[in-house]
């Protein structure tokens, strides 16, 4: 059973004309790493809140089409059914923190669907194990720098043992090492337990590396759905869809244009340096294609 | 809107300042440095590395535990914020800090009223400042209801409408996309242009690698690192200490280093540039 089965998914929120969400059919497997790509308003934050049913349950809005998780119909499904295989991660880990300690708030959402407290204490020491803050048991989030409280709203998610993440922008406020940090734990949550992964991000720079797949969204709809190597060769792509290409697509696309290099394309580092140094020993001779 | 002064006169200077916030965490120790009129710097570091608290002291919202500032001739320990906010002009990293008016022109024209300025001379400079942000559009909305991207244009707006000399960003580009994000760094550099000095705290290398003229690398208080753009890249460690990383271009052009590309190449179009003249001589 794939994890997200979506037909002719549209969503349109009350006292709004236009569809957020306009025609969506797509699949996402079990397991996947998949990243969400597309401009403010592109629908990205609206696909996220689907997973978990708050749209259409909890902000007014109209779902049309069939959209399931994990076979669950998400029309029928009320949020708190949904929300024990769906873990949410928003943007601001502070909005999402509010207990007095790390070990509260890991705790409490399997204390509110009456997990005995013996498995309660072993889940917390779990979470806190996996997202790297093990010791934080009764630290204030309020202490927590911007990194450590995501990945304690992480923990507190992952507490639900749940079956998918979805995480709207998590990198927002995190620094450039921090990035790195927690994309590396989301791909261990699905390297190590088979985790299906949804991260929507408005730039493609550091997350693509990481992830099996990506679907461009722009104005609601899917603008393409690939590879990352797929997504990446195509630099006009980004221009259309409003994201930042990232800069090895950007020189790759430049140096095809101009004939410099073989002309493979450019997605990691050691491809840029391979190709350049191509570039540079062939001289002047025009490379033959 | 063009400030008076000499350029290249020093307009904050910042000389062996310590502080610690409330409970004894100290978050800089024995910094100094300064920004000349004109310039267009980053103080740039991780979460946690400083930054922000040293901006705080540009204008006078934190004052030093020992050592002094100084911001255009005024010691800021002995000046009120009232009157550094003359001078410098801060926008915060949540624009929801500081919106609280009901349209976006009332918005602007608050610290001018709050300055004693007639209505005579304020509607004119709201105007001017949100021309210069392009919301003219949108002056009768309430902020709350415009984009992030716009409310963060409005209080920047009403940051530039008193016409301050210094102008100080904290993570401006935070939450904004790509397109709002390029806007936005046009509009400061345009600002730069005619004169305004402009210190941008950010921790996006990109952003500062195009668009800086000098950073300043903070870690845990400190200042490691306090030079031109060029030679703050030329040291990949340095920046990893600090919790940042180079754009995947300079990273390149470091690996490319022995065959003669700079380590100061930050765009795709300057690496082309410079395969283009390296062929050429080896060809």
């Amino acid at each position: 059973m794939p994890a997200i089965q979506m037909s002719n998914v549209s969503v349109v929120y009350k006292g709004s004309k236009e569809s957020a969400l306009d025609q969506i059919t797509l699949e996402v497997e079990e397991g996947e790493m998949l990243l969400l790509l597309g401009r403010n308003n592109s629908g990205k934050s609206t696909f996220c809140r689907l997973l978990n049913g708050l749209v259409p349950h909890s902000i007014p809005s109209t779902l049309t089409g069939a959209a399931a998780v994990f076979g669950k119909d998400i029309s029928r499904g009320k949020v708190a059914s949904l929300s024990t295989s769906v873990g949410m991660v928003f943007q601001e880990p502070e909005s999402q923190l509010f207990c007095m300690s790390a070990e509260e708030e890991i705790a409490f959402g399997p204390e509110n669907i009456a997990v005995p407290r013996a498995e309660i204490v072993s889940r917390v020491e779990w979470a806190l194990d996996i997202v790297g803050l093990r010791g934080y048991n009764s630290r204030s989030p309020a202490s927590l720098s911007g990194g450590e409280m995501q990945r304690l709203a992480i923990a507190a998610a992952l507490s639900m043992h749940p079956r998918m993440m979805v995480l709207d922008e998590p990198a927002y406020a995190l620094d450039p090492v921090g990035r790195e940090e927690l994309y590396s734990l989301l791909r261990r949550l699905k390297e190590r337990f088979g985790m299906t992964v949804i991260i929507a991000e408005h730039g493609a720079e550091e997350a693509i590396q990481f992830c099996d797949r990506v679907v461009v969204l722009a104005k609601g709809r899917v603008l393409a759905d690939g590879s990352p190597r797929d997504i990446l060769s195509d630099e006009t792509l980004f221009d259309f869809a409003g994201v930042s290409a990232p800069q090895l697509s950007r020189l790759s696309s430049i140096m095809r244009r101009r004939s410099l290099g073989t002309g493979s394309s450019i997605h990691t580092i050691d491809d840029a340096v391979r190709e350049v140094q191509d570039a540079i020993s062939t001289g002047g001779q025009e490379v033959p294609r | 809107m063009t400030p008076g002064g000499e350029p290249g006169e020093s307009v904050v200077t910042v000389d062996g300042v310590s502080f610690s916030y409330e409970g004894g965490f100290e978050a800089l120790v024995g910094v100094s440095m300064r920004v000349r009129r004109g310039e267009y710097i980053a103080i740039a570091g991780g979460n946690g590395s400083g930054k922000t608290t040293l901006a705080k002291h540009i204008n006078g919202l934190l004052h030093p535990s020992v050592g002094r500032v100084t911001t255009c001739g005024m010691r800021t320990d002995e000046t009120s914020v009232a009157n550094l906010a003359r001078k410098v002009g801060y926008v915060f990293q949540n624009p929801d800090h500081q919106l609280f008016c009901t349209t976006v022109e009332e918005e602007v024209r608050f610290g001018l009223e709050n300055m004693d300025f007639e209505e005579s001379e304020s509607a004119p400079k709201a105007q001017a400042a949100m021309e210069l942000v392009d919301i003219v559009a949108l002056r009768d909305r309430p902020p709350f209801t415009l984009s992030l991207g716009d409310r963060r244009k409005v209080t920047i707006a009403s940051v530039l409408a008193a016409e301050p000399e210094i102008l100080v960003l904290d993570e401006p580009t935070t939450g904004l996309d790509h397109h709002d994000s390029e806007h936005l760094m046009s509009t400061l550099r345009a600002l730069n242009r005619s004169g305004r000095t402009i210190v941008l705290i950010s921790h996006d290398m990109r952003l500062v690698a195009e668009h800086v003229d000098r950073a300043v690398l903070m870690a845990a208080g400190r200042i490691l690192v306090d030079a031109d753009v060029g030679a703050v890249f030329s040291d990949l460690e340095l920046l990893r200490e600090a919790k940042l990383v180079a754009p995947p271009i300079t990273q390149v052009a470091h690996r490319l280093a022995p065959l003669g590309v700079s380590p100061s190449t930050f765009t795709p179009s300057q690496l082309v540039q410079q395969i283009e003249v390296l062929r050429g001589g080896g060809g």
